[in-house]
């Protein structure tokens, strides 16, 4: 009884191991292969508007309610200290330190990581990847890779475009339905926030959350068993996978960054 | 004694298509030699052989020389988990022949072809082709094999984001630097071949799936490989669409100077048109030869296998307890 449950135990961590060694190995070849992007610029461009510009949709909309929502509760709280006029800078330092990349990743996830999972998974379970290999072209950096770096390309833009129309609902609603001072909104936002502290820092997270979420998505999708099960299975995996290790990273990320 | 000859090196339809003629282009030529020689285009003469179960490929493989031999398997072993599939396996093809690998579902007729053309490593043994050692070579030398080679798909697998025409033209984009209009040309003349020229806009979701695998037929005879793997070609074809498959494989083989390995437990259709047959199960290779040869084997095995009987070596029921006992048992399961 307990000799069985070892064992179980052990082959879960086997599996566990054996997966993030493929999936590092995966990561390496789609790393080792983007030279072919250079060669075919065009399969990146096709990549960044399927991961990208098709996720703009969801993304500005989410950032807008987001960002009103943050004017609501930031002014809530704000007023209780009379300070109103801080209302701004809440607001963008919320979006473009925290929410931003964070969003967008969880969103970026669901929409276009589950669709790379499933389009991968879909493609080994009817051979297609196969059939490349057998017309002696490498899946790997033809497919998996041109989709990795269109996703780490999209997704910092996709940040920006999150925290830019976040901080236009809050504007919104805390100039136009709350009565915060115009000028005060735009000035200390202006001048509290650092370039370097708080931008670079967003875009890096950005990226980061970008390498994460596309490689978790391909590598689901790559290593998905070739059945209809299989591959549902591995895009229920993706998306969860995908949202623990972008908020998990995110602490681990905003504890280097602002830790001190 | 059963038959197999129905359809042997003969046109199902009676002749061949015009597109089949052997003079048509079919694009780059080879150069001469033994790796890439261009071989006769009469049709390939059966193995002057008996039947031969269980005698292992040594025999064949004597009286063939070496450069006879295109694909040359010794003591292959594989296993799947704690599945053997194979255990020990001799084969031999020869250079121009149509041979058939034939056994039960499950017993690893695609895997055999995976492992020839090195997508999967076996355990034990060499798989050479063309005098290669298929699982010795690099990345870039097993890619430089595998243009020299053609494999159809059950599915086809065919790229569902392009239509028929870029499917074919795509091993002639990424391996030649063939200006716009040679491509298409060329892919014209694939199509012609299989009898889909017209059916060149049409997405793959489009194709009925007789007509898809007749596509990738032709993107598998795009860049004039040497040798073409059949995986289960016939599987759920209504009996127009086997026709014009069975047609299209003996022929192309034979026009083009191919060699073909057909993977199939359709018994009838593959042992018409295959020069050479092997019978597997078990990990091992049961019964090889001729059609003829196979037909005559007396081994309760393969003739079971031959002629589908439902009970026979290979069981009927599956292992379980006698079924009064089973039925006196308590319980829910």
């Amino acid at each position: 009884m307990v000799l069985d449950a070892l064992a179980r135990l052990g082959r879960v961590g086997i599996d566990a191991l054996g997966a993030l060694g493929r999936g590092h190995l995966l990561l390496l070849r789609m790393l080792a292969g983007a030279s072919e992007v250079v060669r075919r610029p065009g399969l990146l461009v096709a990549q960044v508007y399927n991961v990208g510009v098709l996720s703009v949709l969801i993304v500005v909309v989410s950032g807008l309610f987001v960002g009103m929502v943050l004017g609501l509760q930031g002014h809530y709280v704000l007023s209780q200290f009379g300070a109103e006029e801080s209302l701004g800078v809440m607001v963008a330092a919320s979006l473009v330190r925290e929410l931003g990349p964070v969003v967008t990743a969880l969103l970026v996830a669901g929409r276009a990581g589950s669709a790379l999972t499933a389009e991968i998974g879909l493609m080994k379970a009817t051979e297609q990847l196969s059939g490349l290999e057998m017309m002696a072209v490498d899946p790997v950096r033809r497919i998996l890779t041109p989709r990795l770096l269109g996703g780490i390309l999209a997704m910092p833009f996709l940040a920006a475009m999150f925290s830019a129309v976040g901080v236009v609902g809050g504007y919104f609603v805390g100039v136009g339905l709350l009565g915060v001072d115009d000028g005060a909104f735009w000035s200390q936002m202006q001048s509290k926030l650092d370039f370097d502290e708080d931008l670079v820092n967003g875009v890096i997270k950005s990226l980061v959350f970008g390498v994460v979420v596309t490689w978790i998505a391909l590598f689901q999708g790559h290593d998905a068993t070739p059945t209809s099960e299989g591959v549902s299975r591995a895009t229920t995996r993706a998306v969860v996978h995908s949202a623990l290790a972008v908020l998990g990273l995110d602490f681990v990320l905003t504890a280097l960054m602002f830790g001190n | 004694m059963p038959s197999f000859g129905r359809f042997a090196r003969a046109s199902p339809l009676g002749r061949p298509p015009p597109s089949l003629s052997p003079d048509i282009p079919m694009g780059r030529q080879r150069p001469s030699g033994p790796r890439g020689a261009r071989r006769t285009k009469a049709p390939v003469a059966a193995p002057p052989l008996t039947s031969q179960t269980r005698t292992g490929a040594s025999q064949e493989g004597q009286r063939a020389s070496a450069s006879d031999i295109l694909v040359r398997i010794r003591g292959l072993r594989f296993r799947h988990g704690a599945r053997i599939v194979f255990d020990g396996v001799d084969l031999d093809i020869r250079r121009g022949s149509v041979t058939a690998v034939m056994g039960p579902s499950g017993t690893g007729k695609t895997t055999l072809l995976k492992l020839i053309s090195g997508q999967l490593r076996p355990d034990g043994g060499t798989v050479e082709v063309d005098g290669e050692p298929v699982h010795a070579l690099s990345q870039s030398a097993l890619f430089r094999l595998r243009r020299r080679m053609g494999m159809l798909f059950q599915s086809g697998a065919l790229l569902t984001d392009l239509n028929v025409f870029d499917n074919v033209a795509y091993p002639l984009r990424e391996h030649t630097d063939l200006r716009p209009a040679m491509v298409r040309k060329l892919v014209l003349l694939k199509l012609e071949a299989v009898g889909l020229r017209g059916a060149r806009d049409l997405m793959p979701s489009e194709l009925s799936g007789g007509m898809a695998r007749r596509v990738a037929l032709a993107r598998a005879i795009a860049l004039d490989p040497m040798m073409i793997l059949y995986d289960e070609p016939f599987t759920g074809q209504d009996p127009i669409s086997m026709g014009v498959l069975m047609t299209l494989i003996r022929q192309l083989n034979d026009a083009s100077g191919l060699t073909s390995i057909l993977v199939s437990h359709d018994v009838r259709e593959t042992a018409s048109i295959a020069d050479y047959i092997y019978v597997i199960a078990q990990g091992k290779v049961m019964a090889q030869g001729t059609a003829a040869a196979i037909a005559s084997e007396t081994t309760p095995w393969v003739r079971q296998f031959m002629e589908g009987l439902p009970d026979g070596p290979v069981h009927f029921h599956y292992p379980a307890p006698a079924l009064a006992q089973d039925l006196l048992t308590g319980g829910l399961g």
